[in-house]
């Protein structure tokens, strides 16, 4: 039980590290690369004592409660697949936390990339371990989103940003269709562990639920036509493209596959699938290596045709082809990671990694040059490198297939054939022949950095000699979990001249020196076809553009700045509020019912205004009627002051003294003031309209009062509740000890409304003394000074 | 009689409305006030008419001695002309000082916060 508890804690220590990393950065400057890579290499020691259990065909879980109200479960599960790729990804994490301190020695915000390292570790680590389909989700995004920090971590750089945002979208697409499809194989199969799945290949969704982890997995692993994100994450500093987008996060797809296979495979759209888009990437990326200069363009190139690669195996399916899943990952890993380090240390130590302008660094850099070497050794795949395993593994049992398995054969030959090419390259390239004068003096790198090279480099040879030992704990555990059934081992150690796959091994190398001697040529003649095709890249920027154009002329549309249409629009909706409701729900029909109308004459009642009361509307009819016509300044103020007695009026008429005093002063004070402000303006008071606008607002303004005037009669036509009024009425004078009920009702039982209408004229009058405080000749006063100025 | 008033409240919110669709900023002000006296009527009207009695209870009782006006719309609305009054007063004096700094009585010039030619969003990264 202690140890599985273990297991949530190795996911979660990285982020606890991270948090802390700033600080250990800060007080422990020269030393904190030494202590953090404590964290990923304490984890890979927790990891290597479950080898035996696993090896003997135990499978470790654990489980905790995540919303147990909806049976959520953050499980995690350790089969021989998330072992091989947890220790992997620690293991190879602690060398380049070793690493990346060394590289990016002095950089301001070294702690905070830490940070962001070991957090990518723990999604990662997470990711693997997860058994939840929803945990793997969670860390999934988390890789995606740490991948974002690392790539545009030298955020000042546009071509980082744009790399940043970019892996960022793509990788989220993924990510949205992995959470689709995890709700989906939910509904299937009732649960969220994947170790719960059954097969489900004859379910009636199965084709979405393939679509939605192929979206998923080809995207993370960036197979074409979503390769375009891997190159140009390159922008980020070596070491996370080293561990990021080389041996881990870009193998998150792959593990999805693999971990899906049991349950998505074996029918014809997945191997077909599989086939041709791995099979595509695997010729793009590695011809895309040779087109490059760049070293890190080239490795990045042999990483997408190397995860094009292991697509392939995977879609193959066979037990020869899973068990070379295996050892193909682990090798790429070790070799892959280590010339990444490599190429960062030439960056680092002699200011280029064009490899046209690099050479003899063998003599001035001697141990990066073993480093670079061991790996290379094991990218060619010579015996006695895992290298040469993998590749003995995936031509076994191609040769005698079908035609499918025939065309699969050369492609993986001339794939692999290109790639030893670049492994060349990259290795002997910048290290042999004549010395090059370079940006900056070359010597031999740190030990921080040469670490993580010849470790893994060695790592390469000695896991392949420990030939048994590999076969029981790594191999067969790794393949029989993606297979689903148990895989046994035939690796040796022996070269068996008998066998096919050693042949194709030869005619591999004979192919891939033939194409490292013709490097240049074949350079030239890529560059000089690939300048006429239309990248993906290019299309990424045309569809992000037009999402930027498309949102500006959204937001143009809608926020417009014309004040007179934000009100047109305010006052249609009121329209449609107050008449949709008259007509919908009859309204309009309690009224006035049109379709019997009966005796209409009894219904057109005079009504029963006494003369004087018939005055007074008439005086308020005559002032709003001289507001809308009046053509001078002093018309349209007393106008104003005409309606505002009538309202005063019509409240003294109908018992409410007090309103109508307040109304009258209320109209006195805003007449003076309206007469002293508006005379010191020079406006013009006259309304200026087009004919189609005043077409418009009349019509406004004609629905919305005919619509107040419906709706107020539909509520006269109706009973009053007149409950509250009659407990204020009762307890006025007892309980309040007040005669005017309305006093009573503003100072006693709605006190605290009174209290807030209070504030609300003092926050006015304040507003109103800072107005008038604010000097006039404010520096902020663009409009007449760009006047008189133009 | 108080469906002539509802009528009268149609025609407030009529002329309201369709002042405050002015560009000129001090129609838009007069709007502000005639909507708000035709809110207050309507608000009166709701709440049923009663000619002259006033809502107070004559000393020495307990209790009115007939039918008296609403006085709970009477309450609602002294607060609402109190306010309204606040409001036209600041949109008076924010008037009155727009005009000063901007020298515009339009809201189509004035576009201080949102020139025309606002410049489009940057198509970069």
């Amino acid at each position: 039980m202690e140890l599985n508890a273990g297991i949530a804690l190795v996911a979660i220590a990285p982020f606890i590290a991270a948090l802390l990393a700033p600080l250990v950065q800060r007080f422990s400057a020269p030393l904190a690369g030494w202590l953090l890579a404590l964290v990923p290499a304490a984890i890979f020691v927790f990891l290597l004592q479950f080898i035996g259990p696993v090896a003997d065909g135990q499978i470790v879980a654990t489980a905790i409660d995540w919303v147990p109200a909806y049976g959520l479960k953050l499980s995690f599960l350790i089969d021989g697949l998330s072992l091989t790729f947890a220790l992997t990804i620690s293991g190879v994490g602690a060398l380049i936390v070793l690493y990346a301190p060394a590289y990016l020695k002095g950089h301001p915000h070294l702690g905070r990339f830490m940070g962001f390292m070991l957090a990518f570790m723990g999604a990662m680590l997470g990711l693997v371990l997860a058994d939840s389909m929803l945990a793997l989700f969670a860390f999934w995004e988390l890789t995606s989103v740490t991948s974002f920090l690392l790539i545009g971590f030298d955020h000042s750089r546009q071509a980082a940003r744009r790399a940043a945002i970019q892996a960022l979208v793509i990788t989220n697409v993924g990510g949205m269709a992995l959470l689709v499809g995890a709700i989906l194989v939910r509904q299937l199969s009732g649960s969220w562990e994947i170790s719960a799945l059954g097969s489900l290949a004859g379910e009636p969704l199965y084709g979405l639920v393939l679509a939605c982890f192929l979206i998923a997995a080809f995207t993370k692993s960036a197979q074409v036509p979503f390769h375009f994100w891997l190159p140009n994450a390159m922008e980020a500093p070596t070491p996370v493209s080293a561990f990021l987008h080389s041996a881990t996060m870009v193998q998150a797809g792959v593990y999805l596959l693999a971990r899906l296979s049991p349950s998505l495979g074996g029918t014809a759209a997945w191997s077909g699938i599989l086939l041709v888009f791995g099979g595509a990437t695997l010729l793009w990326g590695a011809l895309g290596a040779l087109r490059q200069t760049d070293l890190k363009q080239m490795l990045a190139q042999t990483t997408i045709a190397s995860l094009g690669l292991l697509v392939m195996l995977i879609g193959l399916g066979s037990e020869t082809a899973t068990a070379a899943v295996i050892v193909y990952f682990v090798a790429h890993a070790f070799y892959k990671a280590a010339l990444f380090m490599v190429v960062g240390a030439i960056d680092h130590e002699t200011g280029t990694r064009d490899i046209t302008a690099l050479g003899g660094l063998a003599d001035r850099m001697p141990l990066t040059f073993i480093g670079a070497a061991l790996a290379a050794l094991s990218m060619f795949g010579l015996p006695f490198t895992l290298g040469f395993f993998a590749k003995e593994e995936m031509y076994a049992g191609l040769s005698d297939g079908p035609w499918q398995d025939i065309f699969a054969l050369a492609v993986l030959v001339a794939g692999n054939a290109l790639l030893g090419a670049v492994g060349l390259l990259v290795a002997i390239k910048p290290f042999l022949g004549a010395e090059v004068t370079t940006p900056k003096s070359a010597h031999e790198a740190p030990i921080a950095m040469l670490a993580g090279p010849l470790v893994l480099g060695a790592a390469g040879i000695v896991a392949a000699v420990m030939t048994d030992w590999l076969a029981h704990s790594v191999l067969e555990p790794g393949a029989s979990a993606i297979m689903g059934a148990p895989v046994p081992s035939h690796l040796t150690l022996m070269i068996n001249p008998a066998s096919i796959a050693l042949w194709l091994s030869v005619l591999t190398w004979g192919l891939a020196v033939l194409a490292y001697q013709q490097a240049a040529t074949i350079r030239t003649l890529l560059r000089r076809v690939g300048s006429l095709l239309w990248t993906a890249d290019q299309v990424f920027d045309a569809v992000m553009f037009g999402l930027i154009r498309f949102a500006g002329a959204v937001t143009r549309a809608l926020h417009h700045g014309r004040l007179e249409l934000y009100l047109v629009t305010v006052f249609a909706m009121l329209a449609l509020a107050l008449v949709l409701p008259l007509l919908a729900l009859g309204g309009i029909d309690a009224l006035l019912p049109l379709s019997d109308l009966g005796d209409w004459s009894a219904r057109l009642a005079w009504p029963d205004l006494q003369l004087y009361e018939w005055a007074v509307a008439l005086l308020a009819v005559v002032g709003l009627v001289a507001v809308l016509v009046a053509d001078n300044r002093l018309v349209a103020i007393v106008s104003l002051g005409i309606q505002g007695t009538a309202v005063a009026l019509i409240f003294l008429l109908f018992g409410a003294p007090d309103l109508a005093f307040t109304q009258f002063m209320v109209e006195v004070l805003s007449v003076v003031i309206l007469a002293l402000v508006m005379t010191r303006l020079r406006l013009d008071e006259r309304d200026h309209r087009p004919f189609e606008d005043l077409l418009r607002d009349g019509t406004l303004a004609l629905v919305c009062g005919a619509g107040v005037s419906l709706a107020l009669m539909v509520v006269l036509s109706g009973t009053l509740d007149t409950k509250l009024s009659d407990f204020f009425t009762a307890t006025s004078v007892p309980v309040a000890h007040g005669a005017n009920i309305v006093n009573v009702i503003l100072v006693d039982y709605r006190g605290f409304d009174t209290l807030g209408e209070i504030s609300v004229v003092m926050g006015a009058g304040i507003a109103i003394l800072a107005l008038l405080r604010r000097k006039k000749a404010a520096p902020a006063k663009p409009s007449r000074a760009q006047k008189a100025t133009s | 009689m108080d469906y002539a008033l509802a009528v009268l409240v149609g025609l407030f919110i009529a002329l309201g409305v369709y002042l405050l669709l002015s560009r000129s900023i001090i129609r838009m002000l007069l709007g502000v006030t005639i909507f708000g006296n035709g809110v207050n009527l309507l608000i009166f009207t709701a709440g049923r008419l009663t000619r002259e009695v006033a809502p107070i209870v004559p000393a020495g009782l307990d209790q009115p001695a007939g039918p008296i006006a609403n006085p709970l719309p009477q309450a609602l609305i002294l607060t609402a002309i109190v306010i309204g009054f606040a409001m036209f007063s600041f949109l008076l004096v924010l008037a009155y000082r727009a005009y000063q700094e901007l020298d515009a009585d339009n809201t189509d010039t004035m576009r201080l916060a949102e020139p025309e030619d606002a410049p489009r969003p940057p198509l970069s990264y």
